[in-house]
C-alpha cells in the first residue's frame, strides 16, 4: 500500500542549489487510512494568507504612501517610531550601505529581498497587539509608506496586486544558498 | 505598550517556583479535606505557610506518614532549576542543572514570536492544500489514528549561543546554550499524511503556519525532510506543552527550530519557496561581505561542559566533567575534552544511548588541583564534521551572522574555584 519514496537528499544538497524542484518521486495519494476529509472552499479561503514573490495570494485593493502615512502614525509608530527608525521594536527604514560594516543595519530597505514578503509580514503579524486586523486598503497604504520611506518608491505610486510583485528591492541580489559545510577541517 | 516592550525583562519575576510552591500547598489542603484519615495526619505534621512543603519537612522522614499521591506530580519542592524568561520572546534551558539527555518538559526551552496561544484541541485543524490532489482537512484525532512514531530528537534555536559572535555574553551554560532542548517527541511520520492527501509531482517546497499571534511560517524543501518530519501531538508521554505548540507541531530533526512549526494549522505546497519575513529578514545569516546565506536549515554538531560551566564553584580533588553534544547531521561519534585551553584533546566517555539528531551526554573524570585553567570539549559526528574552534568560525563567517554559533565554548576556572565564560 506504501510507496517507497527515493529521495535524493544527498545530490540536491551537494548541488547546493536551494532545493529547487528536483526530479524526485512524490507521496501519491492513496486515501490508504480514510482520514480527514476533503477541505471546504470557506476554510481554505479563511486562511490562505499568504503571498508569493509572484504576486499570488494578494487581494484586490490598494494604497499610496501618502494614505500610509496617517495609518503608520497612528497604528505602528508608537513601536516603530514617528518615522520607522526610532524604535523601540524593528527598524523599519534607512540603513542602506551598511550591511557589509561592522554594525549593520537590517531594515525593509537595506535587507528585505522582495517588496510582496511586505504585504503578507504586516497583514499576517502587524499591528503587533491587534494581528490581521488591517483592510487590505490600510495595508497596502502602509507598505507603500514603508517602501516610499526607504527611497524605494515615489510617494504616489499606487501600490496594489499588480504594481507590488515589480517592486524591485535594493538587497534582491543579495542572498545566496547555503555552502555548507564551510568551515576548513583541521 | 506592554510587556513586550520591556525586551529584558529581570529573569524570574514571574515568580514561577513560589507557584508551584503554592500549588502544592493546595493541592494538600483540598486532599486533607477530601482524604479523611490519612489528611488529617497530613495537616498535624505540616504546618500551613506559604512556602509549603520544605518547611514542613520533618527531621526524621521514617518516623512521619508522608504525603498522600496526587493527580499529576510536581517536583520536590527543594528543587528550584528553571527556565529564565529572557524576554518576551523567549526562555533558556537550565542545562547546567540537567542529567542525562532529555529535557523536562517543563524546562524546554521557549521561542514564540507573539506569544503563546491558547488552542482547544476538539476545535483544532490542519489544512493542507496548494499542489495537492485535492485539499484536505484533518482534525486532531485524525492524526492520532494514524499510525504513530516516536523518536528522541533535540531542537535548538538558531539564534542559540547568538550572543557569543561578539565575545562572552553569557555567564551561565543556560545564557551560552539554552535555546536546545531534547524530548521524546510522538505524532504522526509527515510522508504518511501527505500520502493520505495527494502530492502533485511538481511540488518542491512547502509552506508550514502555526496558528498564533505571529501565524509564523516557513517555507520547507519537501525533499530532504520527507524521511524524517513529523506531525507531533506529544512530547515526553503526554500532550504537547501549550509553548511547545500544543496540540499540534512539526519536527524535523536536526532542523533550526523555527522549522518546526508550532500550533501547526496549515500546509501549503508549492513550486517554490513563499520568502516569508521569517526566511528572509530574519533566520538569515549575514555575512562579512554584506551578503547573507539563505536557508542555512541544518543544526552543525556542537558540544558543551555542562558541569562545571559558568557560575558554578568547584572544589579541589575529584571532579566529573560533564556535557552534552549534538549534531543536526547525525549521530556523535566523538567528544574530546581540554583542561589546558585546547592544548591538548582526551577522549571522553559517550553515555548511551547516542542517537542521530538528539543531545548525547559525555563524561570525563577528572582530578582539580586548584590551578587556573580553560575547559573545552569539541565533538566530530558522523559524517565526520568537528566542531569548530572560535577563531576559525569567526575567520568564515565573521560576527554579523546572528545565528548558527557552534564554536568550541571555553570555561575558565579561577584559583577559588569560580567558572566564568570566557573565548580562550
Ligand atoms: C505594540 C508594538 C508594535 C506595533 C504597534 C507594531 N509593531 Fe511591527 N513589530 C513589533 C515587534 C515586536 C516586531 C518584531 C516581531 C518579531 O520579531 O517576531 C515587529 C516587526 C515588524 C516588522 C518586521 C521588521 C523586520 O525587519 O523584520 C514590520 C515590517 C513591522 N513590524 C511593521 C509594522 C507595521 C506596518 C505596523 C502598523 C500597522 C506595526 N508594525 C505595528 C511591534 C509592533
Amino acid at each position: 500500500m506504501r510507496n517507497i519514496l527515493t529521495v535524493g537528499l544527498t545530490t540536491i544538497l551537494s548541488a547546493g542549489i536551494l532545493w529547487a524542484s528536483s526530479p524526485t518521486d512524490r507521496p501519491e495519494r492513496t486515501h490508504g487510512y480514510g482520514l480527514g476529509r476533503p477541505a471546504t472552499d470557506q476554510e481554505i479561503w479563511a486562511w490562505n494568507i499568504d503571498v508569493a514573490p509572484t504576486g499570488e495570494g494578494l487581494p484586490a485593493g490598494q494604497g499610496t504612501a501618502k494614505q500610509g502615512a496617517a495609518i503608520f502614525a497612528a497604528r505602528c509608530a508608537t513601536c516603530h517610531g514617528p518615522t520607522g527608525q526610532e524604535g523601540p521594536m524593528d527598524r523599519l527604514v534607512g540603513g542602506a550601505g551598511t550591511l557589509a560594516s561592522q554594525h549593520p543595519v537590517k531594515t525593509i530597505g537595506s535587507y528585505w529581498p522582495f517588496a510582496t514578503t511586505l504585504y503578507d509580514y504586516v497583514h499576517r503579524a502587524m499591528p503587533f497587539p491587534a494581528p490581521q486586523s488591517l483592510l487590505p486598503d490600510e495595508v497596502y497604504s502602509v507598505v507603500a509608506w514603508l517602501l516610499y520611506r526607504n527611497g524605494i518608491i515615489a510617494e504616489d505610486v499606487v501600490v496594489d496586486a499588480h504594481s507590488l510583485p515589480g517592486i524591485s528591492m535594493p538587497n534582491r541580489q543579495g542572498f545566496l544558498p547555503d555552502p555548507r559545510p564551510d568551515i576548513p577541517k583541521p | 505598550m506592554t510587556k513586550y516592550l520591556q525586551e529584558e525583562r529581570p529573569s524570574g519575576d514571574d515568580g514561577r517556583p513560589d507557584a508551584e510552591g503554592e500549588s502544592l500547598l493546595n493541592r494538600r489542603g483540598l486532599l486533607a479535606g477530601a482524604a479523611g484519615l490519612v489528611g488529617a495526619m497530613l495537616m498535624g505534621s505540616v504546618t500551613p505557610s506559604a512556602e509549603a512543603s520544605t518547611e514542613g519537612s520533618p527531621e526524621d522522614p521514617t518516623r512521619v506518614p508522608g504525603a498522600a499521591p496526587t493527580a499529576y506530580g510536581q517536583r520536590s519542592a527543594f528543587e528550584k532549576s528553571a527556565r529564565i524568561p529572557r524576554s518576551w520572546w523567549s526562555s533558556l534551558t537550565p542545562l547546567q542543572d540537567s542529567h542525562g539527555i532529555l529535557t523536562p518538559s517543563a524546562l524546554h526551552f521557549e521561542r514564540h514570536h507573539n506569544g503563546v496561544p491558547t488552542i482547544q484541541p476538539t476545535r483544532h485543524r490542519l489544512l493542507i492544500h496548494g499542489m495537492v490532489d485535492q485539499p484536505w482537512t484533518f482534525i486532531l484525532d485524525d492524526l492520532k489514528r494514524f499510525p504513530s512514531v516516536s523518536r528522541l530528537a533535540f531542537i535548538e534555536c538558531s539564534g542559540n549561543s547568538g550572543s557569543e559572535w561578539r565575545g562572552p555574553a553569557g555567564q551561565t551554560a543556560q545564557q551560552t546554550h539554552g535555546l536546545t532542548s531534547t524530548s521524546e517527541w510522538t505524532g504522526v511520520a509527515l510522508k504518511t499524511v501527505l500520502q493520505e492527501v495527494g502530492v502533485n509531482p511538481d511540488a518542491s517546497w512547502m509552506l508550514a503556519e502555526g496558528s498564533d499571534a505571529a501565524a509564523m511560517t516557513r517555507s520547507l524543501p519537501l525533499a530532504p525532510i520527507l524521511e524524517e518530519a513529523m506531525l507531533c501531538y506529544a512530547q515526553n508521554g503526554e500532550p504537547l506543552r501549550p509553548e511547545q505548540g500544543y496540540p499540534l507541531r512539526l519536527l524535523i530533526p536536526g532542523w533550526e527550530g523555527n522549522t518546526c512549526i508550532k500550533w501547526l494549522r496549515r500546509l501549503k505546497l508549492g513550486r517554490a519557496p513563499f520568502m516569508t519575513r521569517e526566511e528572509t529578514s530574519q533566520y538569515t545569516d549575514l555575512m562579512p561581505d554584506g551578503t547573507a546565506r539563505q536557508f542555512t536549515m541544518v543544526m552543525d554538531a556542537k558540544s558543551v561542559i555542562t558541569s562545571p560551566s559558568g557560575g558554578q564553584h568547584i572544589q579541589p580533588g575529584f571532579v566529573e566533567i560533564r556535557g552534552l553534544a549534538w549534531s543536526g547531521r547525525g549521530r556523535i561519534t566523538l567528544v574530546e575534552v581540554s583542561t589546558d585551553g585546547g592544548r591538548s584533546w582526551q577522549q571522553a566517555t559517550l553515555q548511551e544511548p547516542i542517537l542521530p539528531k538528539c543531545h548525547t551526554r559525555f563524561h570525563f573524570p577528572w582530578q582539580w588541583n586548584g590551578e587556573d585553567v580553560i575547559l573545552q570539549s569539541r565533538c566530530l559526528d558522523d559524517t565526520g564534521y568537528r566542531q569548530p574552534d572560535r577563531a576559525t568560525l569567526v575567520a568564515v563567517r565573521g560576527i554579523n551572522s546572528v545565528y548558527h554559533y557552534n564554536a568550541i565554548q571555553s570555561w575558565h576556572i579561577a584559583a577559588d574555584g569560580k567558572v566564568s565564560n570566557v573565548h580562550a
